[in-house]
């Protein structure tokens, strides 16, 4: 049962092999880094096949028994999210070698490699100390990936990206120091078993551990108010690490749902009731912040950008009801908005790449402006939550699995209006870049053979390699639209082992087999 | 001892928190540096103060000890934040080689941004 690491080791042997043997020749590279993938996605259908029979597969390294070992646990939601990762990644990277993104800079393909080992492990990991290590894995490959080819913008956010994350790492570590000063282990399972046992009136230390983690998550999830520096990052990112950095907020909610639903969940005494009490409120703001953002953006990118704060605070409402079907809601939405979030910024990349800039301004047309307009339109009603796509049905889920009476007002009128604004923001968006500008050609052929004309003539046509991956990810949309019934049902078992609280503990602690 | 630990711990989060607000590179790197300072002594802690302790069980019946596992986790963390420290200089250097300003925040960058948009339109 070694195949539970691989989506760790393989990347990780990959990596250092792509980057010193294949570094001077790309297409050597490529090759590796898209065989890589692939076979990350094989192994990670063969890891969902495995989990989805309800049993959660354990792995302990060196044979240690748990809490003294470092496990790795494989359950449904650890499978769903590196089958996630793996798909997402192989999208992101056929578009970073057709677009050609990826030989702007050096070593682009080992620092991917790196970070989809960090996401895996992340994913993976049944050890609270080593969730800090993959995330540190995964945070110094995002460094690299983000500055990817350079320029002053793109230099900037990055160093602000950095600062923004080793701030969270410092705040990661204390946060872990607290809780180990206060139940003496790191182990999930075993905090599971101990953060109960702590009476209400003897948790001081722990609800302080609760909420310090909850902001380094939130850091990572993009919630308020520690949200600010998504926009600014994910729009001077490259574009296709921008799209694979759309599962880098899903890092954070996993985050969430696994250590406050497992350690600090429901049945502690001392930290059941805090964490959804500060989610809840906090991402409606930041529902707010996204919608207001999309609507008053003057560029695409940061449009896009904003549009993912708002749809990581629509998932985290979901995610700070904590019951089983309102978990299940926010994992169909999770899943829908990690692909929307990346369709739409590598759609995003192929009409800015053929335009002077991405300023949401009229411009003349690109070739294949009908194209481009057609694409952008489907990612948009996706990201936007409007049928048949299954945006409209992540969002239904989310909105009826929310029934509390305090929350329900709260809940709705956010996400309702907040779709509205975003609604609005992509179609004034839209219509800008892609009728507008068909309007302008007319008065601007008048002037004589300006310069702009010639070069919207010249604007490269998107090959097939280009335009594949939007239509995959929009494939992949329309699936689970179709598909809504067994996905939701599948789902609707993963959320229920998540709460399976003594079945999770038992399965990590029970004693090694000899072999 | 525990009031010179607590408060040497606060003194150099303090110190770390108020040059991380300076929000120009060098003072954020040393705050950096001085927060990973503060949260390896905090970690030490973690596992309970003792003075003249071996970190291992002793074979001859001595009971006292001193908790291992933050020694590790403070080795692990000191490799991360040290690592991290020097791919920050290099970030912070090539911006600074870039965009000639050691500014952290994006505001006045924004700004020139729309300069230039509102001047070409």
């Amino acid at each position: 049962m070694h195949w539970i690491i691989l989506p760790v080791v393989l990347p990780a042997l990959l990596a250092p092999v792509i980057g010193f043997v294949m570094r001077h020749d790309i297409t050597l590279a490529r090759i590796a880094s898209v065989a890589g993938t692939v076979l990350l996605l094989a192994i990670a259908l063969g890891l969902a096949y495995m989990a989805a029979d309800g049993t959660t597969h354990v792995y302990r390294l060196g044979n240690w028994p748990a809490p003294f070992g470092i496990v790795l646990v494989l359950d449904r939601l650890s499978a769903l999210m590196v089958l996630l990762t793996s798909a997402l990644a192989l999208i992101v990277l056929i578009h970073a070698i057709s677009t050609g993104w990826d030989a702007r800079g050096r070593h682009f393909h080992a620092l991917f490699q790196f970070q989809l080992m960090g996401i895996c492990g992340a994913f993976l990991t049944g050890d609270i100390f080593n969730l800090f290590v993959f995330f540190e894995v995964l945070l110094i490959a995002s460094y690299g990936l983000m500055i990817h080819s350079g320029g002053k913008d793109r230099m900037r956010a990055g160093l602000q990206y950095v600062v923004m994350n080793l701030a969270g790492s410092t705040l990661f570590l204390f946060a872990l120091g607290t809780l180990y000063a206060s139940t003496g282990t790191l182990n999930i399972a075993d905090l599971a078993l101990r953060v109960p046992e702590i009476p209400a009136e003897e948790a001081a230390l722990v609800r302080v551990a609760t909420i310090l983690l909850m902001i380094v998550f939130a850091v990572k999830a993009a919630l308020f108010p520690v949200q600010f520096w998504l926009p600014a990052s994910y729009s001077n990112a490259p574009a296709p690490v921008a799209a694979l950095f759309a599962i880098m907020t899903k890092v954070g909610a996993y985050a969430i749902l696994r250590v406050h639903t497992t350690v600090f969940g429901p049945g502690s005494p001392g930290t059941e009731d805090l964490a959804g009490t500060w989610l809840f409120p906090a991402a409606i703001v930041t529902i707010a912040i996204g919608a207001f953002g999309v609507l008053g953006a003057r560029r695409l990118m940061p449009l896009i950008a904003f549009s993912v704060v708002g749809s990581m605070g629509t998932l985290l409402v979901a995610v700070a009801v904590f019951s089983t079907t309102a978990t299940t809601a926010a994992l169909y939405y999770m899943v829908h908005s990690t692909f929307a979030a990346a369709c739409l910024f590598l759609i995003a990349d192929l009409v800015v790449t053929r335009r002077s800039g991405d300023a949401l301004q009229p411009e003349l047309p690109t070739r294949q402006n009908g194209l481009f307009a057609a694409l952008f339109f489907a990612a948009a009603i996706a990201m936007a939550g409007m049928p048949p796509l299954s945006g409209f049905l992540g969002k239904l889920l989310v909105l009826d699995a929310i029934r509390e009476p305090g929350l329900i007002g709260w809940a709705w009128s956010a996400i309702l209006i907040g779709s509205l604004l975003t609604i609005i923001g992509f179609a004034r968006a839209g219509s800008v870049l892609f009728w507008k500008s068909t309007a302008i050609t007319v008065p601007d052929a008048e002037d004589g053979e300006t310069e702009d004309s010639a070069a919207s003539i010249q604007s490269p046509l998107a090959t097939v390699g280009q335009v594949a991956p939007v239509m995959l990810a929009l494939a992949v949309l329309g699936g689970l639209a179709i598909f809504a019934g067994p996905v939701s049902a599948y789902l609707d078992n993963t959320s229920a082992q998540l709460f399976d609280r003594a079945g999770y503990v038992e399965a990590v602690l029970s004693p090694v087999e000899e072999r | 001892m525990e009031i010179i630990v607590a408060s040497s711990i606060g003194v150099l989060t303090a110190g770390g928190v108020y040059l991380l607000l300076r929000l120009r590179t060098f003072p954020v790197i040393l705050g950096l540096a001085l927060l990973s300072y503060a949260v390896n002594v905090f970690l030490f802690a973690s596992g309970r103060l003792a003075t003249n302790l071996p970190p291992v069980l002793s074979p001859y019946g001595d009971a006292s000890y001193t908790d291992p596992l933050p020694q590790a986790l403070v080795l692990t963390a000191i490799v991360i934040s040290f690592g991290m420290t020097a791919v920050l200089v290099m970030i912070g250097l090539g911006a600074f080689l870039e965009a000639d300003s050691d500014q952290i925040d994006m505001e006045p960058e924004e700004n020139g941004a729309d300069a230039a948009n509102e001047g070409s339109a």
